[in-house]
């Protein structure tokens, strides 16, 4: 989404925002060091990931469940693994340097490889 | 006609704010500034105003509820000293970036160390750069002209930045003086009711205060927020005459005090002033041409102006006080130096760091100071370009 950049005499005073949820236009993913996998195997839909991630990165389906994360949002602070009260965790955090090059399913089965 | 009265500099303010009576008053108490607060707690409790008066923990807090108030839509004030004033540091940048008009009642103290509660410039000059309109009043007149004057400035449409009004603590906050108290009617329709511009509380048009701005934004915001503060100089020009228009005592950007023809002149801002007009009476009784320069708005700096009521000075000290702390010269010296250097007169500047932690300057010392710019004229000649007046032991 590409915002228009406005000049010093077109923004507006006091650096208000009326365009709600502009956010969006604001990929924070690219902070990330370390992120969450998660495994949907052991998930128990509780939703606690949901509730406490600080920007709204955790993806829901239609019938509101737990999908997985928005790597274009998720700025890795593991918030969902700390919340996460499945045994053992659905979710876990891993550097993203070890993710590179990896598709979500490899990178689940050698997460989660113990955790059947 | 206002009615004559003999009060303190601190009464004046807060009969100004009782007079403008604001939605919202937080604030926490600091001498010399206490009663400001206290005399406006009285106006409340007697159902002489119907402000929402918050009392903090902290000045930190009390700038962050004015705020927060002033974001939601209202007309806010409050008032503050010295380290109350150091504490608020981080929101009054806040204050000025969110482009609220707050208005806020500075009785101007030392700062702490060592532990002081009497007057000097160092809150108010440390506070400069911070993007508020700065007004320095000299007597308790001008404390309460001011502050009503700055509530039209502050809440102009092309200017919606905070303004602080300045009066110098104890000598003229807890000095009784006597000035025109105004009718408070005439007041309230002088100021006119205030229109937010974004309103927090209005559920109709929602907006986001207070949000992050990327090094893609907020170089805009902060050139955008300086256009806002540069043109609140006309403003106050404006509003000045409108002020003398309605209540008789006409204000500008500075006052200049016999400096048509002056050879010799001081710079000051402040309660030193009256002092000032007083040496300068005395010395053109003897036929001596001494002028008086008094700041009024320190903030936006109106260089231009300053420097063109210099050019006829053939001798300026700038009285500065607060501490160089390691600039050439006071705040006030460097800036009327700097710009007097785009201007004709070559005529030499000298600085004084007078008063600090409410030590006295008497007539004899202004007379010293202006006994010195006579000699720079007759040799040409200047030995110190920085000294300090009434201080024990010679600054060397």
């Amino acid at each position: 989404m590409a915002e228009k950049l406005l000049n010093w005499d077109e923004v507006l005073i006091g650096a208000a925002i009326k365009e709600p949820g502009n956010s969006r236009q604001y990929e924070t993913g690219s902070w990330r060091v370390e992120r969450p996998v998660w495994n949907p195997d052991t998930c128990i839909q509780c939703m606690f990931c949901w509730v406490y991630c600080p920007d709204s990165a955790i993806l829901v389906d239609e019938n509101g469940k737990m999908a997985g994360v928005n790597y274009t949002f998720c700025k890795g602070c593991g918030i969902c693994v700390e919340q996460c009260p499945s045994k053992p965790k659905s979710l876990k955090m891993i550097l993203e340097a070890e993710a590179k090059g990896k598709s979500e399913e490899e990178l689940r089965k050698e997460v989660f490889s113990e955790d059947k | 006609m206002g009615k004559k009265v003999a009060l303190t500099g601190n009464e004046a303010a807060a009969h100004a704010i009782r007079q403008i009576n604001p939605d919202v008053i937080a604030a926490f108490p600091i001498t010399p500034s206490t009663p400001i607060p206290q005399a406006v707690a009285q106006f409340i409790a007697d159902g002489e105003m119907d402000t929402e008066l918050v009392t903090v923990e902290s000045e930190h807090s009390a700038m962050s509820a004015c705020i927060g108030a002033a974001a939601a839509g209202g007309r806010v004030m409050t008032a503050t000293s010295a380290n109350g004033y150091a504490l608020m540091w981080e929101m009054l940048y806040i204050a000025s970036g969110m482009r609220l008009p707050i208005v806020m009642a500075v009785v101007a103290r030392a700062l702490s160390a060592p532990l002081n509660i009497h007057g000097d410039h160092s809150d108010i000059m440390g506070g400069r750069d911070t993007g508020w309109i700065q007004i320095i009043s000299e007597n308790s007149q001008e404390a309460y002209d001011n502050l009503i004057q700055a509530v039209k400035i502050a809440e102009n449409k092309d200017v919606m930045t905070p303004a602080l009004v300045a009066q110098d603590g104890f000598n003229t906050s807890h000095t009784i003086e006597i000035w025109e108290l105004e009718d408070d009617n005439k007041v309230k329709e002088f100021i006119g009711e205030y229109t937010p511009l974004f309103p927090l509380l209005n559920t109709d048009d929602p907006v986001t205060h207070g949000a992050w701005a990327p090094p893609n934004w907020y170089f805009e915001h902060k050139i955008n927020q300086l256009k806002g503060l540069l043109d609140s100089k006309e403003v106050v020009e404006k509003v000045g005459k409108e002020f003398g228009d309605t209540f008789g005592r006409y204000y500008g950007l500075y006052e200049d005090y016999k400096l048509d023809d002056a050879e010799y002149v001081i710079v000051a801002a402040g309660s030193v002033c009256g002092t000032t007009k007083d040496v300068v009476d005395n010395l053109r009784e003897n036929g001596i041409k001494a002028g008086l320069l008094k700041i009024r708005l320190f903030r936006p700096f109106p260089y231009r102006e300053l420097a063109e009521a210099l050019q006829s000075a053939k001798a300026i000290a700038v009285l500065d006080r607060v501490s160089p702390a390691g600039a050439q010269g006071g705040p006030l010296f460097t800036e009327i130096r700097s710009a007097l250097y785009d201007t004709q007169t070559r005529a030499p500047v000298i600085n004084y760091t007078y008063g600090l932690g409410g030590r006295d300057t008497q007539p004899r010392h202004i007379n010293s100071v202006f006994e010195t710019l006579k000699k720079i004229v007759e040799t040409g000649k200047v030995e110190k370009q920085f000294d300090c007046l009434n201080l024990r032991g010679e600054w060397r």
